[in-house]
C-alpha cells in the first residue's frame, strides 16, 4: 500500500534522485556546466509528473502525513520554477565557489524538496521534517561564498533559524498536549469541540497558537521576526538571496495557510481573533519594511526590507482568510497570485541584480549609476521589476495588489487596505531611487556590463511573465483559485 | 460597429513604440517621422468617431463604439471600452494634443527614441482612462501615467526635474491609493465593476458609508485637477517638465481629474455630490482666486502659466459641483478649452525659451520686433485665457458661470459666481501684465539675433488657433456632443 502511494509523491523523489544524481557525477565531470545541466532536467522531470497529477482527485497518503492536492501542487510548481530560475541564475556566479559547484546545485535541490514537502505537509511531525529539510540546505548555501560576511550571514541564519524551530516546535508540543494529535484535521476536530468561547479560556491554545505563528513568521519573514532577513540577504550569494526571498518565503506561506485555515479555522470565534492578529502583524511588517527601505544603501539590503514589506502586504491575504472565517476563498486565492507574481518579479530584479553587481563587482545602490547606458536591457528589466513591485501597471504587481487588497475590502479590513496603499506610495520612494540612479545619474564608466545567455534567459522568462500576469491575468488567477477550492468556499 | 475604433485610437500609439522600438539603428528624424505618423492616424480616427458619433435623442446616455471582452473573470473585470457625450471630447483633445505633442517635440536631441516611446505611452495611458468602462481598466490606465511621467519629467525636464518627479510621482500615488480603496469598496457593494451600471447607487448596506467611498475617489480626483490645498505638485511638475508634456498636462491630464470627477463621483452618488456640493463649491472659489493671486506674483513664465492652471480649473470644479445641466456642460467645455488654450500658452512659452533662453519675466522684454508670430499667436493664446468673446475661453467661462448663476442646487451659489467672475479680472490682469513685459516696451539688445518661429513651429501653433478660433464661433460644435453625456447625469440628480 505504501508502495503504491509512492508514486503519488514522484515529483518530490525525482527530484531528491536527481540532487544524489548531481552529487555522484560531481565526481567524474570536470565539467561543472553539466551538473546544471542535470539540475534543471531534475526540475523539468520534477514539474512534469507535478503537472501530471493536476488533474488527479485530492489524496491524502501516508496515514495523513502528506496530502496530493492541488494547493500543494500549486506550490510545488511554484517552487521548481522558482529553483530553476535561481539555477539559471547562477551560472555566472557559481565561479565563486570553485570546486563546490556541485554541492551547491545538490543542496539547492534539496531544498527545493523539503520546500515541496512543506507545501503538502498535513501533519505537525512532517510539517516538521519538511521545514528543517529546507532550512538546513539553506544554511549551508547562506554560507557558501566562505568570506566574513557570507560566514556571518550563514551563522546568523542558523542560530535564529534554530531558536525559531524550538519555539515552533515547543508551540506544536503545546497544540498535541491540548488535542493529543497531530494531524492537522484531527486537530480541528478536537478544537471545534472544546468547550470554550474565546482565545483567552484555554491558556495552552493561545500560547500554542502564539508560538507557531512566531515559528512560521520566521520564514515568512514579519515583523518581529525579521531582524536575520537583511543581514542574511546582504552576506548570502546573490542567487541564494534570490531563492531565500521567493521560495522559501513562498513554502512558508504555503505552511501557514494550510495550518491555520485546516486547524484553526472553525470555530469562527478563532478564526477571527488569528485574522485580526494577522492584520495587526501585516500592518506593522509592511510598515516597518518600507521605512527601513528608505534609507538603505545596498542594493541587497534594500530589497532585504522590500521582500518584508511585501511579507507585509502576503499577510493581508492571511488576515483575510482569518476574517473571511471560511465563508469565501478570496483570501486564499488572492494570497496564491500574489505569491506567484511577487515570485516573478523578485526572481527578476535579483537575477539582474546578479548580472550587474556580477560584474561592477559591487553592491551599493550608487554604483549602479548610469546602468541606463551600460547595460540598457538589464536596466530595463530591473525597472520593470521594480515598477512591478510598486504595484504599477501594466505589471503583475498590480493586479497581485487588486486581487488581494480586494478580498481584504470585502471582509471588513478596509483600514488594513489603506495602510497597506499608503505603505505602496512609500515604496515607490525607495523602488524609483534605484531606477532614478540608473538612468538618470552619469555612469561611472563607459565599460558595458556583459551577462551569460543563461542568465538573460532567466530574465526574459520572468520579465514575461511579470508582464503577462500584468496583462491577461485570468487564467493565471483562475489557477489560483482551482488550487484553493479543495479549502471549500 | 466591427471595427474596434476605440481599441485602435488606444493601441495605435502602442503600434508606434513597437515599431520604434524595432528600428535598427535609427535616425532621429525616423523617429520623429514615426511618431508623428501614428498620432496623426489616432488623432484621425478619433475624427472619425467624432463624426459617426450618434447624435439622435435615441441615443442619449448611450454609450456607443462599445467593445466588451472578458479580461479578468475571477472578479468580474472586463476589457470594456466605449464613449459618450462626455469622454469623446476628451478623447478627441488627447489625441490632438499627442499630435501636437510631437510636433512641440521636435528639437529633442536628447535619447529621442526613449523619448518618444514615452510620449507615446503617455498617451495610450490617458486615452485608456477617457475611454475605460471598467473601473479596473480605468484604474490600470490611471496608474500606467505615472510611469511616462515620472521618466518624462526626470531625464528631459530641465531645474530641479528629479525633486518634481518625485513629488507628482508620490503625490499622485498617494491619490490613486485612495480611489483603489474607494473602487475596492463599490466593488464589494456592488459586486461589479462596470462604470456605467453604477450610476445612481443605492443598495441597503455598503461595504463603508456611501460618502467615505465619494470622498475615497474624489481626493484621487481632486489631487489630478488639483484642487486647492491638494495642487502644490502641479507649479514644481509643470515648471520643470519638457515642453510637450508640459503642454500633454496641462492640455489633457488635469483633465482626467474633472472627467473623473463627473463620471464616477456624480454619476455614482448624486446624492452625496448634492449634500456635498455647498463644501466644494466653495472650495472651488477659493481654488479660482487663490489661484489667480499666487499667479499675478509669478516671475518665471512658466510658472505663471501653471499658477493659471490652477485657478481656471477652479472653474471647471465650481461648474460640476454646481450640478446643473447648464454647468456641467460649461465644465466639461471649460475642460476642453482651458486643454486647448494652456496647451497652447505652453507651447508658446516653451517656443520663447528655446529662442531667448529665458524664461523670468524681469529679464525679458520686446520681443515682439524680434518675433512677430509668435507674438501675434501668444497674444491670442492669452486673450482666449482671460475669456475674449470669439475664443473658446469665452464660451466656456461664459456657459459655466451661466449655469452656475441658475443653478439650484446649492444655496447662495449667486455669490459663489460673482465671486468666481471676479477670477476673470485676475486673469486679464495677469495676463496682459505678462505680454506686456514679454513682448512690449523697448527692444532689448541682447535678443537682436533671436529667430521667430520655423514652419513645423507655426503648423503646430497655427492647428492651436484654428481649434480655439472654431470653439470660439461655433461651440454648438462640441456642446450638443456633451449635452448628450450630461443629460443623464443630470436627470439622476433630479433637480
Amino acid at each position: 500500500m505504501i508502495i503504491s502511494e509512492l508514486q503519488l509523491i514522484m515529483p518530490e523523489l525525482s527530484l531528491l534522485g536527481f540532487a544524489l544524481l548531481v552529487i555522484l557525477l560531481d565526481l567524474f565531470i570536470k565539467q561543472k556546466k553539466v551538473l546544471a545541466g542535470v539540475s534543471i532536467a531534475g526540475l523539468i522531470v520534477s514539474a512534469g509528473f507535478t503537472l501530471l497529477m493536476w488533474g488527479a482527485p485530492t489524496v491524502d497518503i501516508f496515514y495523513g502525513m502528506v496530502a496530493v492536492d492541488r494547493f500543494a501542487l500549486f506550490f510545488k510548481l511554484l517552487l521548481l520554477v522558482a529553483a530553476g530560475l535561481v539555477i539559471l541564475a547562477s551560472q555566472d556566479y557559481v565561479s565563486k565557489f570553485e570546486r563546490f559547484q556541485g554541492e551547491y546545485y545538490a543542496l539547492v535541490l534539496l531544498s527545493t524538496f523539503g520546500m515541496m514537502l512543506m507545501a503538502a505537509a498535513t501533519d505537525l511531525i512532517s510539517i516538521y521534517v519538511a521545514l528543517e529539510l529546507s532550512s538546513i540546505s539553506l544554511y549551508v548555501l547562506a554560507s557558501f561564498l566562505k568570506d566574513q560576511k557570507s560566514t556571518e550571514a550563514g551563522l546568523k541564519y542558523l542560530l535564529v533559524g534554530a531558536v525559531a524551530s524550538a519555539v515552533l516546535l515547543y508551540g506544536m508540543a503545546l497544540v498535541f498536549g491540548l488535542t493529543g494529535h497531530t494531524c492537522l484535521i484531527c486537530i480541528a476536530d478536537v478544537i471545534q469541540g472544546l468547550p470554550i468561547a474565546g482565545l483567552l479560556e484555554s491558556p495552552a491554545l493561545f500560547l500554542g497558537l502564539i508560538l507557531l505563528i512566531a515559528g512560521f513568521g520566521f520564514k515568512i519573514a514579519c515583523v518581529p521576526f525579521q531582524m536575520w532577513v537583511p543581514d542574511v540577504y546582504e552576506g548570502a550569494p546573490t542567487p541564494i538571496t534570490a531563492y531565500l526571498s521567493v521560495a522559501s518565503k513562498a513554502a512558508g506561506f504555503a505552511v501557514v495557510l494550510r495550518v491555520f485555515f485546516v486547524t484553526f479555522g472553525a470555530p469562527v470565534w478563532l478564526s477571527l481573533d488569528w485574522g485580526m492578529l494577522f492584520a495587526v502583524l501585516s500592518a506593522i511588517t509592511m510598515t516597518v519594511g518600507n521605512v527601513v527601505a528608505i534609507v538603505q544603501t545596498n542594493i541587497k539590503r534594500l530589497f532585504g526590507y522590500s521582500s518584508i514589506a511585501q511579507a507585509g502586504y502576503l499577510m493581508v491575504g492571511l488576515a483575510t482568510v482569518g476574517m473571511a472565517a471560511g465563508t469565501d476563498a478570496l483570501g486564499q486565492s488572492g494570497l496564491l497570485f500574489f505569491l506567484a507574481s511577487y515570485a516573478v518579479t523578485n526572481l527578476g530584479a535579483f537575477i539582474a541584480i546578479i548580472a550587474i553587481s556580477n560584474r561592477i563587482d559591487s553592491d551599493m545602490i550608487d554604483d549602479y549609476a548610469g546602468m541606463g547606458k551600460r547595460a540598457p536591457l538589464l536596466a530595463l528589466a530591473l525597472t520593470l521589476c521594480l515598477v512591478s513591485l510598486t504595484g504599477l501597471p501594466p505589471t503583475a504587481g498590480l493586479i497581485a495588489k487588486i486581487y488581494i487588497f480586494s478580498g481584504a475590502v470585502n471582509h471588513g479590513l478596509l483600514w488594513l487596505v489603506i495602510i497597506a496603499v499608503i505603505n505602496s506610495c512609500i515604496s515607490a520612494y525607495y523602488y524609483f531611487r534605484v531606477v532614478k540612479v540608473m538612468w538618470l545619474e552619469a555612469p561611472a564608466s563607459e565599460g558595458k556590463v556583459p551577462s551569460s545567455w543563461a542568465l538573460r534567459t532567466a530574465l526574459f522568462l520572468c520579465c514575461l511573465f511579470v508582464l503577462l500576469l500584468g496583462v491577461v491575468p485570468g487564467c493565471f488567477i483562475g489557477i489560483a483559485e482551482a488550487a484553493v477550492r479543495i479549502f471549500g468556499s | 460597429m466591427d471595427f474596434g475604433y476605440l481599441t485602435a485610437i488606444l493601441f495605435l500609439p502602442i503600434a508606434g513604440i513597437i515599431v520604434i522600438a524595432l528600428l535598427p539603428k535609427p535616425q532621429a528624424r525616423t523617429i520623429r517621422l514615426t511618431a508623428l505618423t501614428f498620432t496623426l492616424a489616432s488623432f484621425i480616427l478619433s475624427i472619425a468617431v467624432f463624426c459617426l458619433f450618434d447624435r439622435s435623442a435615441g441615443a442619449i446616455g448611450q454609450m456607443q463604439f462599445e467593445e466588451k471582452i472578458s479580461w479578468i473573470p475571477a472578479i468580474n473585470a472586463f476589457y470594456h471600452l466605449g464613449v459618450d457625450g462626455l469622454s469623446l471630447p476628451m478623447v478627441i483633445l488627447m489625441t490632438f494634443l499627442g499630435f501636437l505633442a510631437v510636433l512641440v517635440s521636435w528639437k529633442i536631441e536628447l535619447r529621442p527614441r526613449e523619448y518618444f516611446i514615452w510620449l507615446l505611452l503617455l498617451e495610450t495611458s490617458i486615452l485608456g482612462v477617457f475611454c475605460s468602462l471598467d473601473l479596473v481598466l480605468f484604474f490600470l490606465f490611471w496608474e500606467l501615467e505615472l510611469i511616462p511621467m515620472y521618466f518624462l519629467i526626470s531625464i528631459w525636464g530641465s531645474g530641479r526635474k528629479e525633486y518634481a518627479a518625485n513629488k507628482y510621482l508620490i503625490y499622485t500615488l498617494v491619490g490613486s491609493a485612495m480611489m483603489l480603496a474607494g473602487i475596492l469598496s463599490i466593488y464589494f457593494t456592488t459586486g461589479s465593476l462596470g462604470m456605467m451600471g453604477l450610476c445612481g447607487l443605492s443598495v441597503a448596506s455598503p461595504v463603508i458609508p456611501f460618502a467615505a467611498m465619494f470622498f475615497l475617489l474624489f481626493i484621487g480626483f481632486a489631487i489630478k485637477l488639483p484642487m486647492v490645498p491638494l495642487h502644490t505638485w502641479l507649479p514644481d511638475a509643470h515648471t520643470n517638465a519638457p515642453t510637450a508634456v508640459s503642454v500633454i498636462l496641462a492640455g489633457a491630464l488635469l483633465k482626467m481629474g474633472g472627467y473623473g470627477m463627473i463620471r464616477l463621483c456624480v454619476s455614482i452618488f448624486p446624492e452625496i455630490a448634492l449634500r456635498y456640493a455647498p463644501l466644494l463649491v466653495a472650495l472651488a472659489v477659493v481654488g479660482v482666486l487663490y489661484g489667480a493671486a499666487v499667479t499675478m506674483r509669478q516671475r518665471d513664465l512658466k510658472r505663471l502659466i501653471a499658477y493659471s492652471s490652477v485657478s481656471h480649473m477652479g472653474y471647471v470644479l465650481l461648474g460640476i459641483f454646481a450640478l446643473s445641466q447648464i454647468s456641467l456642460t460649461g465644465a466639461v467645455l471649460q475642460m476642453f478649452s482651458h486643454g486647448v488654450i494652456t496647451g497652447l500658452l505652453f507651447a508658446m512659452v516653451g517656443l520663447v525659451y528655446d529662442k531667448a533662453h529665458e524664461r523670468n519675466l524681469d529679464n525679458l522684454g520686446g520681443l515682439a520686433r524680434r518675433m512677430p508670430v509668435i507674438t501675434v499667436v501668444f497674444t491670442v493664446a492669452g486673450l482666449a485665457c482671460l475669456g475674449l468673446p470669439g475664443t473658446c475661453g469665452f464660451a466656456a467661462e461664459f456657459i459655466t458661470f451661466v449655469g452656475c448663476f441658475s443653478s439650484t442646487a446649492v444655496g447662495g451659489i449667486q455669490i459663489y459666481t460673482l465671486l468666481g467672475v471676479l477670477g476673470i479680472v485676475l486673469t486679464a490682469g495677469y495676463i496682459l501684465w505678462m505680454l506686456q513685459k514679454v513682448f512690449y516696451g523697448p527692444p532689448l539688445e541682447k535678443y537682436d539675433g533671436v529667430p521667430d518661429a520655423d514652419n513645423i513651429e507655426k503648423v503646430c501653433i497655427f492647428s492651436f488657433v484654428a481649434v480655439i478660433m472654431l470653439i470660439g464661433v461655433y461651440p454648438a460644435i462640441l456642446t450638443d456632443v456633451i449635452k448628450m453625456g450630461i443629460m443623464p447625469i443630470v436627470k439622476l440628480i433630479g433637480l
